[in-house]
Formats: structure tokens, sequence, C-alpha cells
């Protein structure tokens, strides 16, 4: 067939750094600093054995920052990287300088010409998108056949991406890494006579197309679907709960606020800086940001200012040690960067990927914790989430509290039942403290790392 | 990567950078052979959509400016129908070589291939009908730097006045700019600006164990002073009031009671628990319940929806949609009966429902789908008096958060400042709310509906991306519902 597939996308780091050189000679900006990315994208969507929608995408971005004379920062970003772009981009980040914030200048990381970290990631060619549409369709007619009551799979989508990111500044730094990466997502959609219709699905991410795990996901989500079709509404109550390693991994990236030294400084995290070495869990709870895991698909070796990833303890024997740094937060603390910056006029602070288990030498993760044990969770039975919703709404991180509905199933006697509708509430700090334990090895999501985590004494809200 | 003019633009012509520079004629002669090429190459319809945007983002915290953040670009998205299969590519880069070559891998999506020559099958398009004819003044009419700036420190100087126990004060500003030129093979060719400009406030209010983050965002369109028109000190005034109340606030009890909600941004129940439901991207997917209930009750009789594009200077509105199409004025269910769905360029190639001008889209970098716009529940006859006093036990939701629906018609929304109802009347303050519900349940449970019609800004997130709309109602009863909880 005549499909048109779009090469590589890529940047060239030399050029862009002579013409904003250029550029900033002649508007008089001595010191600048930019990060630009470009992708090439291909993704289909199927519908019931045809093909729903087929998309490409060609993008570009920049996103620059200028000093100004009185060492304040402005910054513009664009997609337009012509000549012209860049020149108006140049003259907006200046203007936009005037207004720069005098009680935080942000200032090169001193870390961006630092080693970068090696990476494994194997550079993979883009296959046509008629092979990812073939490749979606036989998922989707495979998903459909494992069981009657699937009649749709109504959230789809088989992506590949082919993208290049860099970070250049006026002293010197150049940073680029080139990355393939491919998506694939599975969301069935299950109806019995005269019963409520039932969703749930699975996610994979690979380097190329052609290395996901179609049949695992495909698996993945028909079991998950499944085993929410038989129903029953839950009686409100205080239940212990057992998250699966994806609802707790949703849930402590929505609490990432307590480890974020940015927001600790703007007063709108429940951590102080005194805060660190203080006991924030359980003693067994570990939790680290480490973007370099192996299982960690489409790692960034570097942050937006240009300063390596890397593994780093932010939890260890339930005591909080360290908090994640852009450049301007790290001098604030008397630290050094830990390659968790964005790049914007006030730059953000986030997280990476995380590592979630028992502290090495604890019990936490060896008590033998096993939810389909016959008397597990007492007379009122277990609750196990396995999915969160609504994070964006359910969520105060400033103050702590959650209530979230969420989809799971209550075990009793070792039989799980799905729970029909119901929501989750509580604290997230007495939630560190009330973790009973771990359960079997640690699974790899797209966020990061986790075992089956066990809470005692959270509210829920049903339907019964 | 570059940005060009597209062949055939007169020499100096800064078809990259002018304001106007959409509504240049020379950008005919480059799509009429793109939609030409098109559809000899066998496509049934070819669109073009062209996007010039310019973004200003502000940040003040405390009292200072924190964040400047302009932003500015441009972009194409071209979209191809062969039957009711589609294919879509998105570029930044708008030479004609760039666009051609956008077109043959949209084509090539669907088994076509870019001909040598162009044959029959497109007439050439008729004269622009330009929606921006009025509207190129408008981004020099914003507020400059200075006075936006000025501005949100003047917010932030009001939260320190009118608060107590205010940790921290924030105000925050966003300007968004849009150039869009659609241009189809059926003979689209129709150009429009559009200006939203947001303003809000939020406090993070603390004294001791006792928190309460709460905030307030205004929004509007096409109107340059609307900044300047901000009621910045009533703003203020309503935020640190709301903070103040909740930050001693219990936690609300959990189970199924009886709720009434506030007006305005009280609308997203209906948004999320049946707006979704009513566009025709979920008749596609198969996930909505009322895919052929149209004449039927699916609602409480004293219950009419509505969704329009019209209303002057809300968010959701707009003169025309991002397939050209004029909006219309969408009556979606009237006295519970089911009326129609809203319905684009897609949906009616693949539904059978005529398209209501409810084309959007983030940006360029999204085909276009079945959106919401300006979505309200009309008034009733009572008054949100009679509401709250035929509740005994219950909840009054005066502020509402964010909200979501899935792919089974399962709803939520957060209740961000809500009271307990006793005995018909308003008592304590209670917070950490989420009610969750089925679509199909919660509409006939909607039974009263007073006199207080309001709308309010907000920003949706679908599948073409995060879009401005309005939600909005006047107070309304919902029956019973699940309020989770401690």
């Amino acid at each position: 067939m005549g499909t048109t597939e779009s090469a590589a996308a890529s940047l060239d780091a030399e050029v862009l750094r002579q013409r904003l050189d250029q550029l900033a000679q002649r508007e008089g900006v001595r010191r600048w600093d930019l990060g630009a990315s470009c992708s090439t994208d291909t993704s289909v969507q199927v519908d019931r054995g045809e093909a729903k929608q087929m998309k490409g995408a060609q993008r570009s971005a920049i996103t620059l920052r200028v000093w100004n004379d009185d060492g304040l920062v402005g910054i513009t970003s664009t997609s337009d990287l012509s000549d012209a772009g860049l020149a108006r981009a140049l003259a907006g980040a200046r203007d936009a300088s005037a207004y720069g914030n005098v009680d935080e200048v942000p200032d090169f990381s001193p870390l961006a010409t630092a080693p970068l970290p090696v990476l494994e990631q194997p550079l993979r060619p883009a296959v046509s998108i008629l092979s990812l549409l073939d490749t979606l369709k036989e998922a989707e007619r495979d998903l459909l056949g494992r069981h009657p009551a699937i009649g749709t799979v109504p959230y789809n989508g088989l992506a590949q991406r082919s993208s290049d990111r860099l970070y250049i500044n006026s002293d010197g730094a150049c940073r680029q890494q080139r990355l393939t990466t491919a998506s694939l997502y599975l969301y069935a959609r299950a109806e019995e006579a005269g019963r409520k219709p039932r969703s749930s699905g699975a996610v994979r991410l690979a380097y190329g197309a052609s290395d996901l795990d179609v049949a695992g996901c495909v698996q993945e989500a028909a079991e998950r679907t499944i085993a929410h079709l038989d129903y029953a509404p839950i009686a409100t109550g205080r239940y212990t709960c057992v998250f699966t390693p994806e609802a707790f991994l949703d849930l402590i990236g929505a609490f990432s606020s307590l480890f974020n030294a940015r927001a600790v400084l703007d007063g709108v995290s429940l951590s102080r800086r005194e805060s660190l070495g203080e006991q924030l869990a359980v003693p067994f709870f570990s939790l680290h940001d480490n973007g370099l895991n192996p299982a960690n698909v489409g790692a960034a070796a570097f942050d937006g200012e240009g300063t390596p990833t890397g593994r780093l303890s932010l939890v260890e024997g339930g005591v909080l040690r360290h908090f994640l740094h852009s450049e301007a937060t790290a001098r604030a603390f008397g630290v050094a960067p830990t390659g968790h910056a964005g790049l914007g006029a006030k730059v953000s602070v986030g997280p990476d990927w995380f590592e979630i288990g028992p502290t090495p030498g604890s019990d936490g993760g060896a008590r033998g914790l096993d939810r389909f044990a016959s008397g597990a969770g007492g007379s009122d039975g277990l609750v196990v989430i396995d999915s969160l919703s609504a994070l964006h709404a359910g969520v105060k991180a400033s103050q702590g509290s959650f209530s979230l509905p969420f989809d799971g199933w209550l075990v009793e006697g070792g039989t799980a039942r799905s729970i029909e509708a119901a929501t989750v509430a509580g604290d997230i700090r007495t939630l560190l403290k009330a973790i009973v334990g771990f359960e079997g090895q640690a699974k790899v999501t797209p966020d990061g790392l986790c075992p089956h985590v066990w809470v005692e004494g959270l509210s829920i809200t049903g339907d019964a | 990567m570059v940005v060009s003019p597209p062949t055939g633009a007169p020499a100096g012509t800064a078809l990259t950078l002018s304001p106007a520079a959409l509504g240049d004629p020379a950008w005919r002669s480059v799509l009429e052979p793109l939609l030409a090429s098109g559809r000899s190459a066998g496509a049934d319809l070819v669109e073009v959509f062209l996007e010039r945007s310019d973004h200003l983002g502000l940040l003040a915290e405390q009292d200072s400016i924190t964040s400047v953040s302009p932003a500015f670009g441009a972009g194409a998205g071209l979209r191809v129908f062969l039957g009711d299969r589609d294919g879509f590519v998105s570029t930044n880069d708008l030479s004609a070589a760039g666009l051609r070559a956008a077109l043959e891998q949209a084509l090539g999506m669907l088994g076509l291939v870019l001909p040598a020559h162009t044959g029959g099958g497109f007439d050439g398009l008729p004269e622009l009908r330009d929606f921006a004819a009025t509207k190129d003044g408008w981004l020099p009419s914003c507020p400059s730097l200075a006075e936006a700036t000025s501005r949100l420190l003047e917010g932030t100087d009001r939260l320190q006045a009118h608060g107590h126990h205010l940790q921290v004060r924030r105000g925050s500003y966003a300007r968004d700019w849009q150039e869009v030129l659609v241009a189809a093979s059926d003979g689209t060719f129709a150009r429009d600006v559009r200006l939203h400009q947001s303003v809000g406030l939020n406090v993070l209010a603390a004294d001791g164990d006792h928190r309460a983050s709460l905030g307030r965002r205004y929004g509007t369109s096409d109107s340059p002073d609307d900044l300047r028109r901000w009621d910045v000190e009533a703003a203020a005034v309503e935020v640190c009031s709301s903070a103040g109340t909740m930050l001693y606030a219990d936690y609300v009890e959990a189970g199924q009671f009886p709720v009434v909600l506030a007006n305005r941004f009280g609308g997203v129940i209906f948004h999320e628990a049946c707006g979704h439901l009513l566009e025709t991207t979920q008749v596609e997917r198969a996930t909505t319940p009322f895919a052929d209930m149209v004449g039927q009750a699916i609602a409480h009789p004293s219950l009419t929806a509505i969704d329009e594009g019209l209303t002057a200077g809300a968010f959701g509105s707009l003169a025309m949609d991002d397939e050209g199409m004029e909006p219309q004025r969408t009556v979606l269910i009237e006295n519970g009966v089911l009326q129609r769905f809203l319905s684009d360029r897609a949906g009616e190639r693949r539904t059978g429902h005529p398209r209501t001008g409810s084309g959007r889209r983030q940006s360029h970098a999204f085909a276009a789908a079945s959106r919401m716009r300006n979505t309200y529940i009309a008034a009733g006859p009572h008054s949100p008096e009679d509401l709250i006093a035929s509740v005994d036990k219950g909840l009054y939701c005066k502020s509402m958060g964010g909200g979501s629906v899935g792919p089974t018609g399962q709803f939520n929304f957060a209740v961000e400042e809500g009271y307990l109802i006793e005995n018909g009347t308003l008592t304590k303050p209670v917070k950490g709310a989420t009610l969750i519900g089925d679509a199909k349940e919660v509409m006939p449970r909607i039974s009263m509906c007073a006199n207080d019609l309001e709308l309010a800004a907000g920003f949706c997130g679908s599948v073409s991306g995060s879009i401005f709309v309005t939600v909005g109602q006047p107070h309304i009863k919902v029956d019973t519902i699940t309020v989770g909880g401690r």
C-alpha cells in the first residue's frame, strides 16, 4: 500500500546553538538557555473490526529563557523554529524578563555539563500505520472473543513515537536525547443482560511497536473486565484495603508535593523544610524516585535544566530523607539539583518514576500477606482497590485529604466480588502510617514499581 | 522543521507572524490544490484546519509576580474521510511542501495515493466567510503585561485584606488568542479569531492542623477588556469568605442523601452525568446508554437542558465551530424527553445525527469531535429556598470542583464547599464530599429546578483535547445520590 511514514524526528543542536548565538548577540542578550523537542507520531484506533481513526503528527517546540542586564529571567515558548520564530521568541523572553521574579532568580544548573547516565534505549524503526492497524484489529478481536459479555473496546489505541529533545545554554552545555516509544491501551466494556455495564483495561509500553506485549495486554484487560462482571453494592464503613500497584502509585503520585521542594518553598506542601528526618510512614516503608530504572520505558537522561537524572531516596524506613529539586530549590536548600526540573519562568519540579517497597532489613514485605487467604480482613472482608478515578478533583494535596471513586473487589473468605460503585476517603498522612504491609513481588507499571499495599481503617462509601 | 510562507504568497508578506496572516488571500492558492489533490486521490472529503495562536500566562504569589509565560505557535491539521473512516495528520510545518506531505500521509492511512494530476471532484473554494473581519484588533487591545500583572497583584493584595490565616495567596491569568482558517472540499471556507481570558484567585488557609485550599476562576470570550472589568474586590471577598468557613469544617458523613446543588458551576453535574453521553463520539463508541432513546423520557419531567454556542461573552461561545459551521442552540432534553445529540462532521457520517456546530478541538493537533459549548439546565419555577426547605437531611453543595465520567456512564465530581441541610435549613459546613452516580439513574432524580440560572466558565478535557466550555444551571435538587465521605 502507498503509505508514507515520516522520517525519524531530529534536531541539529549545533545549528540551533549557532542561530541562537547570532540572534542573542544581535539583541544584546548575553545569557540564555533553551529546551527544544521535535517528534513524529502515528497512532490508530479501531471500532469492532474497522479502523476508527488513524493519526499522524509532526511537532516541534522550543522554550527559550534569557537573563536581562538586571539578571532577571524571562521566557517564551513557540512551535515556530524558523529564524523569524526564534527572533520573536527571544524578543518575547526579553520583554518578559522585565517582570522576572526578583525574589528567586533561576541560574544554570551546576550539573548541566556533568556526565550523563548511559541508558539502554534501543531506537526502533517505525512500522507502517497499516501494520499498526492490523495489530490493533487483531488485539481487539482477541479481546472481544474472551467473554460473551465483552461487546466493545471503546477506548483503544496503538501509537508509536520518535522524538528528539535537547537542552543548550550560552555557557556551552549541550544535552540531546533521541528516543522511540510505543504504547498500547485496551479498555473493554462488558454488559450482561439486566445488569449494568462494566469496564476495565490494561496498558503496555515498549521502545517500538514490534516489542509491545500485545498478548499480555489483551489477557490483562480481559481478566480485569471479566472480574468486574459479577458485582454487588458494598456497605459503607471502615475496611482494610489492598491497593493494587497501579492504584497505590496513582495515589502517591497525587500527593507527590510531600516530596517536592518547590511545593515546600511555596507553602503548598504538607512537608516543611524541617520535615526531613521526620517519620512520615510506617518503619518498613521505602520510596525512591528512579527514572533510570531499566523498566521505565522512555526514561529521560536529563531534566529540563540539563541536570542528569538519577535514583533518589525519598523515604527510607518510613523517614522522609530527601526532596525533589530543581536548580533554584536546591540552591535554597543548600543541596545539589536532583534532575526533576522542568523549564519555565517559574521552574516546576516533579517526580519521575517511583519505586515503592519494603525497607531492606525490615519485615514489611515478608509477612505472608495474602488477600485470598481464608479469614483475610476478618468478618467484614477486604476491599481490593484496583483503580482510582478523578484524582484531579478528589485529591486535596495541600490538605492531605482524598475522596475518590474506585473500581475494586470485596474479598470475603477468599472469594472476590466486584464492588458496584464506591468511594474511598482518608488522609494521606494517616494512610502512610496505617500500612499493614506489602503483598507479593513488586510489579512494573507505567508509573513505577510497587507491590500490593495493605492499609487498614479506610472509609469506604457504598450503595448497600 | 520550519514555518514559512506558503508557495504563491506575495513576497514580503509575513504569513507566519502577522495577526491577519490567515486572512491573507494567498492561502487560497495553497489550499485549493491540496483539496483538489485529495479529492482526486479518491477521498470523499478533505478538510484543512490552519491555526495560529498566542498565549500569555501569569502567576502572582503573595505580593510578587512569579511567572510570566508567553507562547505563540502555528500549525495545521489535515483530515481525510473515506466512507466512515478518516485519517488525520497534524504538523507545525505550514509550507506548501509540508502541507502536501501531511496530506499524502493522511491519504496513505486510507490506502489512497496522491495523484500526479488533479482531476474532478472539487470546484474550488467559495468566497471566504470571514467571521474575524472585525476582530483583528482584539489582541493588541488586550491588557499589556504591565496592566495584567498590576491587576493580578491587586487581586493578591485584596486577598490579604479580606482573608484570615492565609498561608498562600495566588492570582493567575491566562489569555488565549487563536486565529483559525477552515477549508474543506465540500465548499467550507471560513476564518475566525477567538479570544479567551480567565483569571482566578486561590488561597490556602491554615490554622494548626486545620487546612482549606479554595479557589474561584472566571472566564469570558471575545472581549479584550474583560480583565479590566474584573471585580477583583468581590472575587477576593468570595474566596476569603469560603476559605474562612471551610477552614474549620468537619468531613462530611458518607451515605445516600438528597442534595441541593447551587447554580453556576453546579452545572458540572449535568455536564458529567449526561452531557458527555449526548455527544455523538459516545454513540460511535457505544458508550452512551441514551443512543437509541431520542423521543423517550430519560430525565425527570421538570428538566430541560440546552447546549449552545451563542451566549455573548460566554466561555463556550463561538462564531463558528472548528469545522467552519455556525453554532446552534441545541435543545438536548425538553421536559425530560431526549431531543437530540451534539454532532460534528464525523459524527454525522458515522451515526446519522445532523451536525450542530459542535465540532471542537483544542488545537490543530487534534481532530475535531462533537463537544459541548455552553451547557445548562434551564430555569424552573422554584426559589432556591424552596429546594432547601424540601430536604429534611441532606447536603447543600455551594461550590463544586472537577468531575469525570467513565465508559459505563458512572460519573463523579468533588464538592469544594458543602453544608448540611437539617430540617430544611442550612447548618454546619462540611468538606471532603465526592458525589458519584450513574447517568441513567440520576437524571430522573433531578426533581426540582429553581429560577436562578447562572453560567460559569470551565475547561473540558476529552477526545479532542482541552477546550473552553460553560456549565450552568439554576439551583437543583437531586432526590438521592451517593455522597462519598468519611
